[in-house]
């Protein structure tokens, strides 16, 4: 119907001919301007997107349980993290033992002592401090074991003289320099300050934190593998429709970008349903934990994702539901000839 | 226009096409006859580049196929508009959405396409089906309407594959009716078919293949000179 070659065959031309600017005949891509292949470009993309979430929309049967797997792989390990974060928050607040037992030489002069406990008295981290000498502490041991008579009969004092201080309001790591600063000091023997248990706690959340890394990841691949069987099924169910577009003269972008939407949707809604999920998780669990909290004298609040997160959640989702697609549909498209 | 210079198409061991030569110069119409398996659907995925040719080179409309990548393929293809013996339609979409597809492709958007395809529709006597599903079209309306999806973006060449395969023959005289029209204003077509009883009541140039190769290249003498179907007024 090229009839911009031939004007001047009337016969055909009669009805069905609208004037097509003049030019030569050639693909339509390249009869078009410029400014209007870009415009059509664009057009293409919001048609694309808003068919492909029409589509998800029309077939609910199909598209409300993916994106619930979705929202479901992505919740879990976001509750777990959660959870880490709380309990991490949580464990910064916890202050560490009350008390330092400074164990001093046994033959320290009682000068050194006195020195020791001036330098003591000087340390801000330290609230306060009392020295036990050996003879009381042996007071104190026969009082207490029951060993009296026993202890009666040592011709020497085994016992060290013993400081007993009281730290200020430390965090552990500052606990930990101040062992640190005071055993280094001449007249100390030892120091007992039981951090012990601070450093499992942490190490275990170290792990508990590898845990939730892996789970996380490997959740992840699960949604990009969800989203790609999706993808597959959307491909094959339309492949018809796939093969006369190309052989009409679509582009492989063309092609492609229906199903890329539809990942990126996929991705975005399960997303979205997560930040739900994790939100009506946090309203079941706010009550019992601050019941809790209250139980131990604490006051505790349950962080959630905040707007920040939901949002990074959400766009992450998309980006997960997009790199699915996108994987599905170099791989099942180019298996579709004509290429 | 369409050029085959030395072309042959090698599928694993079976040669479908060998050393074949033809032009058809811009506005010719021909006809593509042989046996099934003769070569006839290989040498129309040639132009249409679903195949590359193992040896020689094919040119549309002055292009080197052999030059053009993957990338350019779908440039070609809206260069050529064809029509297929199993109509290729879109059940689940109208008759005007699937008539306007290749204008979509090609970018088109708005009023244009509207004018477009009712003009095309217009041509093979369809206008009043454009809201139809092609499911309640008899097989001669389907066949219709992909003619006017071939042509409605007015591509230079025209290839048809057996159009008038399922048809009976008062419906396939209106079909080459339409496809004189189109030549008529200038379109490049070549009808590949098998139906050696119609092409004799034309006198147009016809292509013999045979096992893959050209063993006819001209008029069939025998034949009326008068243009089939043109005492026909609809179309």
């Amino acid at each position: 119907m090229a009839e911009q070659k031939r004007p001047t065959n009337k016969r055909a031309n009669k009805r069905a001919k609208p004037k097509a600017p003049a030019g030569k005949a050639g693909p339509i891509g390249e009869q078009l301007p410029a400014s209007d292949r870009l415009l059509a470009y664009v057009k293409h993309h919001q048609a694309s997107a808003s068919e492909a979430f029409t589509r998800i929309l029309r077939t609910p049967g199909q598209s409300l349980p993916t994106c619930l797997v979705i929202a479901i792989a992505l919740a879990l390990p976001a509750l777990l993290y959660l959870g880490l974060a709380n309990m991490e928050r949580q464990a910064e607040q916890w202050r560490a033992p009350a008390q330092i037992s400074v164990f001093l030489h046994k033959r320290a002069s009682n000068r050194a002592i006195d020195q020791f406990n001036q330098q003591l008295d000087r340390n801000p981290q330290v609230d306060s401090w009392q020295l036990i000498t050996p003879e009381q502490a042996l007071l104190d041991f026969q009082a207490a074991s029951g060993f009296g008579d026993v202890l009666a009969d040592l011709d020497d004092n085994p016992l060290p003289p013993v400081v007993v201080i009281t730290p200020g309001d430390l965090s552990v790591p500052e606990l930990s320099s101040l062992r640190t600063q005071l055993a280094q000091d001449s007249v100390v023997e030892s120091v007992l300050l039981d951090l012990e248990w601070v450093a499992r706690l942490q190490q275990i959340m170290a792990l508990i934190e590898r845990v939730v890394s892996a789970l996380g990841s490997l959740l992840a691949l699960g949604v990009v593998l969800i989203v790609g069987n999706v993808i597959r099924l959307a491909i094959s169910s339309r492949k018809d429709e796939i093969v006369i577009a190309k052989l009409v003269g679509a582009s492989d972008g063309f092609v492609r970008r229906p199903f890329l939407y539809t990942g990126l949707w996929y991705g975005l809604l399960g997303g979205g349903l997560a930040v739900a999920m994790l939100l009506l998780a946090n309203a079941w669990l706010a009550g019992p934990i601050a019941r809790l909290a209250a139980l131990y004298s604490t006051q505790f609040e349950l962080a959630g994702l905040g707007f920040g997160g939901s949002l990074a959640l959400v766009l992450a989702a998309g980006v997960l539901g997009s790199l699915g697609a996108w994987l599905s549909v170099s791989r099942h498209l180019s298996a579709i000839k004509p290429t | 226009m369409i050029r085959f210079d030395h072309v042959a198409k090698r599928y694993g061991s079976q040669d479908a096409l060998q050393n074949l030569n033809f032009e058809l110069a811009s506005g010719d119409f021909a006809f593509l006859t042989g046996h099934s398996g003769a070569g006839k659907s290989t040498l129309l995925k040639l132009v249409m580049m679903i195949e590359r040719p193992t040896r020689g080179q094919v040119f549309v409309q002055n292009q080197n196929l052999n030059r053009l990548g993957n990338r350019h393929i779908p440039l070609i293809r809206r260069q050529v508009g064809v029509v297929f013996q199993n109509h290729q339609l879109l059940f689940d979409r109208s008759v005007f959405e699937n008539v306007a597809l290749p204008l979509y492709i090609a970018g088109m958007r708005g009023r244009e396409v509207g004018r477009r395809v009712r003009a095309s529709l217009d041509k093979v006597g369809l206008l009043a089906k454009e809201k139809s599903s092609p499911m309640t079209l008899s097989g001669g309306e389907q066949q219709r309407v992909g003619i006017a999806r071939a042509v409605v973006n007015k591509p230079p060449v025209l290839l048809a594959d057996e159009p008038t395969g399922n048809l009976d023959p008062e419906l396939s005289a209106e079909i080459m009716n339409l496809f004189f029209e189109f030549n008529q204003v200038g379109v490049t077509v070549l009808i590949a078919t098998h139906d050696i009883s119609l092409i004799r009541t034309m006198s147009m140039r016809v292509l013999g293949l045979a096992d893959g190769q050209l063993v006819y290249d001209g008029l069939l003498e025998d034949a009326p000179r008068s243009k089939p179907g043109s005492e026909q007024t609809d179309g």
